[in-house]
């Protein structure tokens, strides 16, 4: 092998990559946020919800549980405008996320919720309290604690997986990296500096979600 | 211009598909076997396979499949070969599907009890007998819900593979909108075709779960 391997073009492209990590940044957050609300909604509606709702909910995440994120992406950017539904790349690219976030952390905060006990429901009632209060207080806290580090893994999964939007030009790491190397032709390097940048970005998540996690449930679990 | 009808679209979709389909199998198959390699490192008792085999499945979960791709189609080509796509995408999904299927099973060896190996080794049983006779068969029951459940990530990943210009559906799907400007029918229908893969496997996944009986398992 006589190829060289030169990373002599970090320091000049540092800007570029900096703005993309930014941006995956922004993505993920925003991602995170609102995905897990929708999925907390969703498991509202299978759990409690209005019974015509439930159907519609479970297709939704049956379809997205079973399509690839990339399709999801182009059918939202592409397929959406000729219904005249138009967004920049970052809106659609963080849709994207969010609706698919939302059908992944819906099945597995319905799997904390199934496993509260059914009398749960009923000690929450006899205090008097709404069922949307049980919901809140009683059920979904312990359910979101109980499967936080799975919520976790997903979010890290999305984050990822968000590597794809760069094929929309939303202009994230990876594009910052398809930009720098059509610039430099190093692309093996590059690809290795930004492969780098996710490994660390993912572990620099998990610790902040294990973090968070500290913080919203500082009691130990009841069970 | 030439019109093309929704039949075209379809046929031409359905064809790429056997290539996502030739793929996933590949990808599956192939993890399958580097993927056993791993776990028998990955809970074997030497220190420095063990920490080797740890460390990869880290650095592939922790990295973008994407990311995996790019650096398998230019990282092929810095030997001096030339690279055909479908072999990058190849080489990148099993490596890839090796890492979660020997992190999966390794929690189903893990969950066998440890009276088991106790057990088997009083009867005077070595290493590759316990493995064989009291610990995989009970593993594999165990294993079989999360990886029929992974194979669906599997058969989703090979969309990414599109990107580094592998035609498979996805890329299809690409194609035949550049010819027919009709994104919202075309890519429609390529979700359609995911989801009649995919669907299946994750309805049986969950079935065989509930059958065998086993923890619930996210993936």
């Amino acid at each position: 092998m006589t190829y060289q391997l030169d990373f002599g073009w970090l320091i000049g492209s540092l800007p570029v990559l900096l703005k993309g990590i930014r941006i995956t940044v922004q993505l993920i957050l925003i991602g995170a946020v609102f995905g897990v609300a929708l999925g907390i909604s969703c498991a509202w509606v299978r759990a409690l919800g209005p019974k015509w709702l439930k159907p519609v909910v479970a297709t939704y995440v049956e379809l997205i549980r079973n399509t690839p994120f990339l399709i999801q992406l182009f059918f939202i950017f592409f397929g959406l405008p000729s219904l005249g539904i138009r967004m920049s790349e970052l809106t659609a690219a963080n849709l994207a996320m969010i609706v698919n976030l939302g059908a992944y952390s819906c099945e597995i905060i319905r799997a904390g919720i199934q496993a509260t006990p059914r009398g749960q429901f009923e000690a929450g009632a006899s205090l008097a309290m709404t069922p949307l209060q049980t919901f809140w207080h009683v059920v979904l806290v312990p359910a979101l604690q109980r499967i936080w580090p799975a919520l976790s893994s997903q979010i890290v999964i999305v984050m990822l997986g968000s590597a794809v939007v760069s094929q929309i030009a939303a202009e994230d790491l990876t594009f910052a990296a398809n930009f720098i190397q059509s610039r430099n032709f190093r692309a093996f390097e590059t690809y290795i500096v930004s492969t780098l940048i996710y490994l660390v970005l993912a572990s620099l998540l998990r610790q902040l979600l294990a973090s968070l996690g500290w913080m919203l449930f500082p009691r130990k679990a009841s069970r | 211009m030439t019109e093309f009808s929704f039949w075209d679209i379809l046929r031409n979709l359905l064809l790429a598909a056997r290539w996502t389909v030739v793929l996933s199998l590949v990808s599956f198959i192939g993890g399958g076997i580097v993927g056993a390699a791993l776990l028998f490192l990955r809970i074997g008792g030497r220190r420095w396979p063990r920490l080797l085999s740890r460390g990869y499945i880290q650095l592939f979960q922790g990295t973008p499949l994407l990311m995996q791709l790019f650096l398998a189609f230019f990282g092929l080509g810095l030997f001096g070969i030339d690279v055909p796509a479908w072999l990058a995408a190849c080489v990148a999904l099993i490596l890839w599907t090796a890492a979660f299927l020997a992190e999966i099973w390794r929690g189903c060896v893990e969950s066998i009890a440890k009276g088991q190996w106790e057990a088997s080794a009083s009867l005077g049983m070595g290493y590759l007998q316990q493995m064989r006779y009291v610990i995989l068969p009970q593993a594999l029951k165990v294993a079989v819900p999360p990886t029929v459940g992974f194979s669906v990530q599997v058969v989703k990943g090979t969309a990414l593979t599109s990107i580094i210009g592998f035609v498979e559906l996805s890329k299809a799907g690409s194609i035949v909108t550049n010819a027919t400007f009709q994104p919202f029918t075309v890519y429609g229908l390529v979700a359609l075709i995911y989801f009649a893969l995919c669907w299946p496997l994750s309805k049986s996944s969950q079935l065989l779960e509930r059958k065998l009986n086993v923890a619930h398992r996210n993936h």
